[in-house]
C-alpha cells in the first residue's frame, strides 16, 4: 500500500489511499464521516432511492484497512451514521460486520452532528477524545493545537497539463488536521471554499487520496 | 379493380388529377389484413392510405372511431389534418377528423375518449397512452383501419417497437383491424412488412413507381476543402450562388451544431440580404413554427436545417437540396433528396458539399451508391426488452391481465415475434419486484398476482406515474435558453445540460443564428443577452453525430483499392496517392495500423472503418488494454474511419491488443465502468421504468437523474450483474453509442490480418486526425505519473520538498 507519511504535532502519521489516517506509534487507525445508512435515510425521507449497498461498501474498505494495518485502536470521528435512526435500524448483517471488526480492538465512536447521541453498538461513545498530544473531535474548533477532526468532507483539485483532477483530501497545517469523508456516496467541499480557507493556516497542505496519495500546498 | 365511389372519383377529376396506379392498388387491397406501400416523396402516399377510409365512411353509416392514423411527428399529424379536411369538405363527406398529440388540450382529450371522431390522427406515444386507460375497449370499439405513416423511420426506433405493441393490443380488442404502412424508399421492404404484420399473418408490399433518378452532384468550389472539421465554411460563396439561382433551397446538416455555425457564416456573407431561415430540433417551438409558416408562404429562399425536416411535411416549392458534410448514410441521402421538387415524376436536384478532405471521398462513394440504388441499412435485431417492460406496466394500468394472454398478444407484434417465454417472464418479474438487488424497496414492486392468477398493480395510484413516464424518446437533458429580462425574456431554444454547465458568465455562443452572451442559470433556465460580436467564443452546443454506414464504409475501402481515382478531384486523389507512397491505404479484409512519433509523444493510428461510435469504443478498449500492458496511453480521438491514440510508449506488437476474446472480455469488464455504458443503461432504465422521468409534474434535473442512475448502474454491476436491466444494457451496447456489433464485424472481416507499419513521422491519412475535436483523455498510470511529477514540482516551488 502506498502511504503518504508526514509529521503533525510532533508525531509521525500516514495518510492511506482510502482516506484513513494511520498513527503507527499508537497502532491507531482513524476514519471520519462514514455516513452508514445514508441510502436508507435518503429513501426514508422521500428522496432518491439509492441502492442500499453503500454501508456494505464502506465497511468493506474499512475491513481492508484494518486487515492491512492490524490496528489496535479505531477512532471514528463522528457522522459515523447518517442519523440516529440509521444507527438504530442498521441491518443485522451490518451490525454483525461491525462487531466482527471490533473484536479484539479498542473502538471509539466520536459524536457528530448527524449522530449526536449514544448508539446501541459496542465501543466507547465520546463527545471528544484527548490522546496526548492529540485531541480527536468531529468539528474543528479553530483555537486548538494538535486537533484531528472531520466534518467538512474536504476535497482538492489539481491541474495537470490540460486536465484537472479532484479527489477527497486531508488538510493539514501546524495546528490541525482535517480528514476526508470515508463513506461511500459522501460528497465533498472544495478546499477553496471560504469556510476551509478561513480555518486553515497560511502554511496549509493538502494530501490527495488515491492509488498513491500526494501532498501539495493547499489550493486556495 | 374495385370501384372508387363516384363522388370521390369526380372530385379527383374536377381537380384535374388522376388516381395513381399504386393508389388504386391500395384501394383494391383495402380488405387485406396488412399492406405496406413503398413510394417516393410526393407520390400521393397519404391519399393512398386514406382513400379506403374515406370510401368506407362516405355513406355516414359508421359511428365511432373508424381509422387511426399514426405519424412520428406531431406537426405531421396537424399537417395531414389540414390536407385531409380539403377533400372531405369539398366532396361533402360526413366525416369527423381530429388530432390528438401532446399539444392537444386536456378537455379535448377527455371528450375524445367519450366521443371519438371517425378519424383520429395521433403519435405512437399518445396511442400507447390511450391503450393504458381502463375505458380503452370502449373508445376503440369498432376501429377498422390503422395507417402508420413514415413507417420506415419508426421501424428503426423503439418508438416503432412501442407502436407495434400498442397495435397488438388494439388488434386483440378488434380482431378485424386492418393495418396499412406508408414508407419512403428503403433497402429491405420485406423487413418493414414483417415489422407491421400481425405475426404470423402475411403482409403485402405495394411498390409505387420510384420515378426518375435524382440529379445529384458534388458542388464545385474554387476553394479546396480543409483537412478536418465539419463547418464547410469554404463553400459559403458557392452555396450562396446556388441559393440565388434557385427558388427555394434546403440546406441539410448532420448536426445542429454544424447547422448553427453554417447559418452564422452564411448570414455574414449574405450581402444581398436573401431571406434565409434556420430550423432544427433545439430551437424554440414558436421560432420553428414561424420559419415553417414563412416557408409555406414562400417567403424564404433557403432554410438551413437538420433531420428535423427529414420527415414528410409538405414544404411547397423546394427546387434544390444541398447536403453539407458527408451524408454518412445513403438511404437518408436519397430520402432527403426526395424533398426537392416535391412533384411526382420530376427528377429531384441535389448537391453534396464535403466539409473536409476525407469527406470528398465519402461524398463520391455516396454519389456512386445513390446512382446504383444501393441503399444501406443495418438489419435490426429483435425488439428491445426495455420497451417490453414499459408495455407490461401499461397493460397493468388498463386492468388486471393474464400472463399467458399478454405473452400471446405481445408475440403477435413483429419486433417481438421471436420473444421466448423465459425472456417475457424475466420482464414480468422485473416489473413485479424490481429484481433481486432492489427487492428491499417497495417502490419497484409494482405488480402483484391475485388469487385468480391475474396480475394487477399493487397500488392503483402508481398508474399515473407509469403514464407520466411513458414513451421511448430520450431527450438528452436540455435546458431552455431565454433572453434575460425583468419578467423573463423571449425563449430562444434549448442547449444540452452538459454544454450549459461548461459555460461561465461572459462566454458567447450561437443559438438560432445569433450570438448570445451567457449571463447565468436561473431555475433551470439559461439566461443570455444579445451580443453583436462577430465571433462566438465557444463554437456552439454539442450534438449527436451519425456514424457512417457499413455499406458506405465498404464502398470507400473498395475505392481505395483502385490504382487511380479519376472520379475524385485531383487534390484528393493526390492525397491518397501520397498515402500509398509513404505508407499504405487501408484494405477491406486487413486492418492497417500505423505507429509513429510526433510532438514528443508516441502515436498509434488504427484504420478500422467501423463508424464513429465503434471507433470511439475501440479507443476505449485499446487504451484500457494498453494501460494494462504498461504502455501508458494519454488519450485518443476517433472519426468514422480511424482511431488515433497517443501515449508515452511506442506500440511495436499489435497482436496482444487485438485478440478478439480480449476485446470482447473488455466489453464486459473494462467498458462496464465507462460513461457511455452508463448512458446506455440510463436510457434503458428510464424506458423500463426503473428511473422516473417525471415526478408529479416536477422534472428532475438531468444531473440528479444521472447521479442516481450511475449509482444504480454501479450497484447492479457489482451485486446483481445478471439483473434484467444489465442484460438489456449489454444488448443495447451492440448498437448505438457503444456499437460493439461493428467492432465484432470488423474483427470477423480482418481475422488475424493485422498490419502494423512503423513510420518515422505522421502519415498523410492520419494527419487530419490531429486536428479533430473531441479528444478523450485517459485516466490511468500516465495520469498518476503526471500527478507525481506535478506534486513534486509544486512542493519544490514552495520550498517544501523535504517536509
Amino acid at each position: 500500500m502506498n502511504v503518504c507519511e508526514f509529521s503533525f504535532a510532533g508525531q509521525r502519521f500516514g495518510a492511506l489511499p482510502s482516506g484513513a489516517l494511520w498513527w503507527p506509534e499508537r497502532q491507531l487507525l482513524c476514519v471520519s464521516d462514514l455516513h452508514l445508512g445514508k441510502s436508507e435515510r435518503v429513501a426514508r425521507r422521500g428522496g432518491a432511492t439509492l441502492p442500499p449497498y453503500d454501508s456494505h461498501e464502506t465497511l468493506d474498505r474499512l475491513a481492508g484497512d484494518l486487515e492491512h494495518t492490524k490496528a489496535e485502536t479505531v477512532v471514528c470521528l463522528g457522522d459515523s451514521f447518517d442519523d440516529l435512526e440509521a444507527a438504530r435500524t442498521l441491518p443485522v448483517t451490518e451490525g454483525l460486520r461491525i462487531a466482527t471488526l471490533q473484536a479484539g480492538r479498542q473502538w471509539i465512536w466520536i459524536e457528530g452532528n448527524h449522530d449526536p447521541g449514544p448508539i446501541e453498538l459496542g465501543g466507547a461513545h465520546l463527545f471528544e477524545w484527548p490522546c496526548d498530544p492529540i485531541v480527536f473531535r468531529h468539528i474543528a474548533q479553530g483555537d486548538m493545537r494538535g486537533e484531528i477532526s472531520g466534518h467538512y468532507h474536504p476535497k482538492a483539485q489539481i491541474r495537470l497539463k490540460g486536465r484537472s483532477i479532484t479527489r477527497p483530501a486531508f488538510l493539514l497545517d501546524s495546528d490541525r488536521l482535517i480528514l476526508p469523508a470515508y463513506g461511500t456516496f459522501t460528497g465533498g467541499l472544495r478546499c477553496t471554499d471560504q469556510a476551509l480557507a478561513d480555518l486553515m493556516g497560511a502554511d496549509a497542505m493538502a494530501i490527495l487520496t488515491g492509488p498513491r496519495p500526494h501532498m501539495i500546498p493547499m489550493p486556495r | 379493380m374495385t370501384q372508387i365511389p363516384a363522388r370521390i372519383g369526380t372530385w379527383f377529376s374536377t381537380k384535374g388529377w388522376s388516381i395513381h396506379p399504386h393508389q388504386q392498388e391500395m384501394f383494391d387491397r383495402a380488405q387485406d389484413p396488412a399492406t405496406v406501400l413503398i413510394a417516393p416523396t410526393g407520390g400521393g402516399k397519404t391519399m393512398a392510405g386514406f382513400l379506403p377510409s374515406l370510401s368506407e365512411l362516405a355513406d355516414g353509416g359508421h359511428s365511432g372511431l373508424h381509422t387511426l392514423y399514426v405519424s412520428p411527428l406531431k406537426a405531421l399529424a396537424a399537417d395531414i389534418k389540414r390536407n385531409l379536411r380539403t377533400p372531405v369538405d369539398e366532396i361533402g363527406l360526413p366525416i369527423r377528423i381530429e388530432d390528438r398529440t401532446g399539444d392537444t388540450s386536456a378537455t379535448q382529450k377527455k371528450r375524445q375518449r367519450v366521443d371519438p371522431p371517425h378519424i383520429l390522427l395521433t403519435t405512437p406515444e399518445s396511442l400507447a397512452l390511450l391503450t393504458s386507460y381502463e375505458d380503452a375497449p370502449r373508445m376503440f370499439d369498432g376501429v377498422q383501419r390503422i395507417i402508420v405513416d413514415e413507417i420506415h423511420a419508426l421501424a428503426e426506433s423503439k418508438r416503432g417497437d412501442q407502436l407495434m405493441l400498442a397495435l397488438a393490443r388494439l388488434q386483440r380488442l378488434n380482431p378485424e383491424l386492418r393495418r396499412v404502412g406508408l414508407s419512403a424508399t428503403v433497402e429491405d421492404p420485406a423487413a418493414i412488412a414483417r415489422f407491421l404484420a400481425r405475426h404470423p399473418d402475411p403482409c403485402q408490399i405495394v411498390q409505387a413507381d420510384p420515378g426518375p433518378d435524382p440529379d445529384i452532384q458534388m458542388l464545385e468550389t474554387t476553394e479546396m476543402p480543409p483537412w478536418s472539421g465539419g463547418g464547410a465554411a469554404y463553400a459559403i460563396p458557392a452555396v450562396l450562388e446556388q441559393i440565388r439561382q434557385h427558388k427555394t433551397t434546403l440546406i441539410f446538416h448532420n448536426t445542429r451544431a454544424q447547422a448553427e455555425i453554417f447559418f452564422h457564416n452564411l448570414w455574414l456573407a449574405n450581402e444581398d440580404g436573401l431571406p434565409i431561415g434556420i430550423h432544427h430540433g433545439s430551437l424554440d417551438r414558436q421560432q420553428r413554427e414561424r420559419v415553417e409558416a414563412a416557408m409555406v408562404r414562400g417567403d424564404l429562399r433557403a432554410i438551413v436545417c437538420t433531420g428535423s425536416l427529414d420527415l414528410g411535411i409538405d414544404w411547397g416549392d423546394v427546387d434544390l437540396v444541398i447536403q453539407i458534410g458527408a451524408p454518412k448514410n445513403v438511404k437518408r441521402l436519397v430520402q432527403r433528396i426526395g424533398r426537392a421538387n416535391h412533384r411526382y415524376n420530376a427528377p429531384s436536384k441535389a448537391l453534396l458539399v464535403p466539409a473536409n478532405r476525407f469527406e470528398v471521398v465519402e461524398c463520391v462513394a455516396a454519389l456512386e451508391a445513390a446512382k446504383a440504388h444501393d441503399l444501406d441499412g443495418e438489419p435490426r435485431g429483435p425488439g428491445p426488452r426495455d420497451v417490453l417492460c414499459q408495455h407490461i406496466l401499461i397493460a397493468a394500468c388498463a386492468g388486471p391481465f393474464d400472463a399467458d394472454d399478454l405473452y400471446t398478444e405481445m408475440t403477435s407484434a413483429g419486433p417481438y415475434a421471436r420473444l421466448a417465454r423465459p425472456e417475457f417472464d424475466a420482464c414480468l418479474d422485473f416489473c413485479a419486484t424490481g429484481g433481486y438487488a432492489l427487492r428491499a424497496y417497495d417502490r419497484w414492486q409494482r405488480l402483484q398476482q391475485r388469487a385468480d392468477g391475474k396480475w394487477q398493480l399493487r397500488d392503483p395510484r402508481v398508474a399515473a406515474r407509469i403514464r407520466m413516464n411513458l414513451g421511448t424518446i430520450q431527450d438528452t437533458d436540455t435546458l431552455k435558453v431565454r433572453l434575460r429580462r425583468s419578467r423573463g425574456g423571449k425563449p430562444l431554444g434549448e442547449v444540452e445540460e452538459a454544454f450549459a454547465t461548461s459555460l461561465t458568465p461572459g462566454d458567447t455562443f450561437l443559438i438560432g443564428g445569433q450570438i448570445v452572451r451567457y449571463e447565468g442559470l436561473r431555475e433551470m433556465v439559461v439566461e443570455v443577452s444579445r451580443r453583436a460580436d462577430r465571433k462566438p467564443k465557444i463554437a456552439t452546443f454539442s450534438g449527436t453525430k451519425f456514424a457512417t454506414s457499413t455499406q458506405l464504409s465498404d464502398r470507400i475501402l473498395r475505392m481505395f483499392a483502385q490504382t487511380d481515382w479519376p472520379q475524385l478531384p485531383s487534390h484528393t486523389a493526390d492525397w491518397l496517392a501520397l498515402q500509398r507512397q509513404m505508407s499504405r491505404l487501408p484494405q477491406r479484409d486487413r486492418l492497417l495500423i500505423e505507429s509513429f512519433p510526433a510532438d514528443g509523444r508516441e502515436h498509434l493510428c488504427v484504420y478500422g472503418f467501423a463508424g464513429r461510435n465503434a471507433q470511439q469504443t475501440l479507443g476505449l478498449l485499446l487504451t484500457k488494454r494498453m494501460e494494462e500492458t504498461g504502455l501508458a496511453p494519454l488519450g485518443f480521438v476517433a472519426t468514422d474511419y480511424a482511431t488515433l491514440i497517443w501515449g508515452l510508449d511506442a506500440v511495436i506488437d499489435p497482436t496482444p491488443l487485438f485478440q478478439p476474446d480480449a476485446l470482447r472480455d473488455g466489453l464486459d469488464t473494462w467498458l462496464a465502468g465507462n460513461a457511455v455504458m452508463k448512458r446506455t443503461f440510463r436510457a434503458s432504465a428510464t424506458i423500463a421504468g426503473l428511473i422516473e422521468r417525471n415526478l408529479g409534474g416536477q422534472r428532475k434535473s438531468g444531473r440528479q437523474a444521472t447521479f442516481s442512475s450511475d449509482i444504480l448502474y454501479d450497484t447492479l454491476l457489482k451485486y446483481d450483474p445478471d439483473h434484467l436491466l444489465m442484460q438489456i444494457t449489454h444488448e443495447e451496447a451492440m448498437r448505438g453509442l457503444v456499437d460493439f456489433g461493428r467492432i465484432e464485424a470488423m474483427l470477423a472481416r480482418i481475422g488475424n490480418r493485422v498490419d502494423l507499419l512503423r513510420l518515422d513521422r505522421v502519415s498523410p491519412l492520419s494527419a487530419p486526425l490531429f486536428l479533430e475535436v473531441g479528444k478523450v483523455p485517459v485516466k490511468g498510470a500516465a495520469e498518476e505519473r503526471l500527478l507525481a511529477e506535478e506534486s513534486a514540482r509544486l512542493l519544490d516551488t514552495a520550498g517544501l520538498n523535504r517536509l
